[in-house]
């Protein structure tokens, strides 16, 4: 049971850590968004 | 669109929860192997997942060589990206499933080591895009891709043309498998299949936002007058 544990946690960790990165740059986007609205006004 | 992505959201929660529960718990325990086979419900499916990413990334290619259009460039770049952290789930749960099977974590068997390879190559593909600044980076990636992609059926089809110490393929390779746990498998098909579309596409937005924001930074600071900064 310890290597069945350990894949299928392995996997969300994986997939987590990508959701995370994607979230990181989706809040970094916006941020320039919010940045260049700001300039322009 | 919206829409689209939020039923598409909804619909990949159910199946996975589905699919989980499924293999960790519905799926009768396979006889010889035991619990650990359950793992065959995470590997297989990412595989399949990663191929057809590689394949979207390979047709987005094509286009992108044939049209130049951005679009078809950022789908390649979001598939390519997608389809390497799957491709990265086949080749960390597959070691954990060898170890208690085998007694090995790896061997160099031909469809290993050219999942490794393939793993490589979109990790290149990559690196490349991220790295290099270059007007023509585009256009090498996506020959690279084209390239890249060819080692996707070669995958594939290594454990039908060649003995290898990978488990030959239960459905339609002459196998035969409790109807149960083809049900879970496909409902984990279906569930990792659906993920992979979702992820890819909120990828597939995050790059055009992202290169419509760059262009709009470009402008602004061809506008802005001389001596400001």
């Amino acid at each position: 049971m310890t290597y069945l544990y350990a894949a299928y946690i392995a996997t969300w960790a994986i997939h987590l850590a990508y959701l995370a990165s994607l979230l990181r740059r989706y809040i970094r986007v916006r941020k320039e968004i919010e940045l260049l609205k700001a300039k322009e006004k | 669109m919206k829409r689209s992505f939020t039923l598409l959201a909804v619909v990949t929660g159910v199946l996975l929860s589905w699919g989980l529960y499924g293999a960790l718990i519905a799926a009768p325990t396979e006889q010889t192997m035991g619990d650990v086979q359950r793992i065959f419900y995470y590997h297989v499916p990412s595989a399949w997942t990663a191929f057809c990413l590689f394949f979207v990334n390979l047709a987005a290619s094509i286009v992108y060589l044939a049209k130049r259009n951005s679009k078809a460039d950022a789908l390649a770049l979001a598939s390519a990206e997608v389809g390497v952290v799957f491709c990265t789930i086949v080749l960390v749960t597959g070691p954990i499933w060898a170890r208690p099977v085998w007694g090995i974590w790896w061997t160099w068997d031909l469809r290993l080591t050219l999942t490794l390879v393939l793993w490589l190559i979109y990790v290149s593909y990559l690196i490349l895009r991220r790295f290099s600044s270059s007007g023509q980076t585009p256009v090498i990636a996506a020959v690279l891709a084209v390239l890249g992609a060819l080692d996707v059926p070669l995958v594939y089809f290594s454990i039908w043309f060649y003995r290898t110490q990978h488990p030959q393929p239960v459905i339609g390779g002459g196998g035969s498998i409790d109807p149960r746990m083809l049900h879970v498998f496909f409902v984990n098909l279906a569930a990792f299949s659906c993920f992979g579309a979702l992820v890819c596409w909120s990828r597939y937005r995050l790059e055009v936002v992202r290169r419509q924001v760059e262009e709009a930074q470009a402008l602004e600071s061809l506008l802005e007058p001389r001596g400001s900064r």
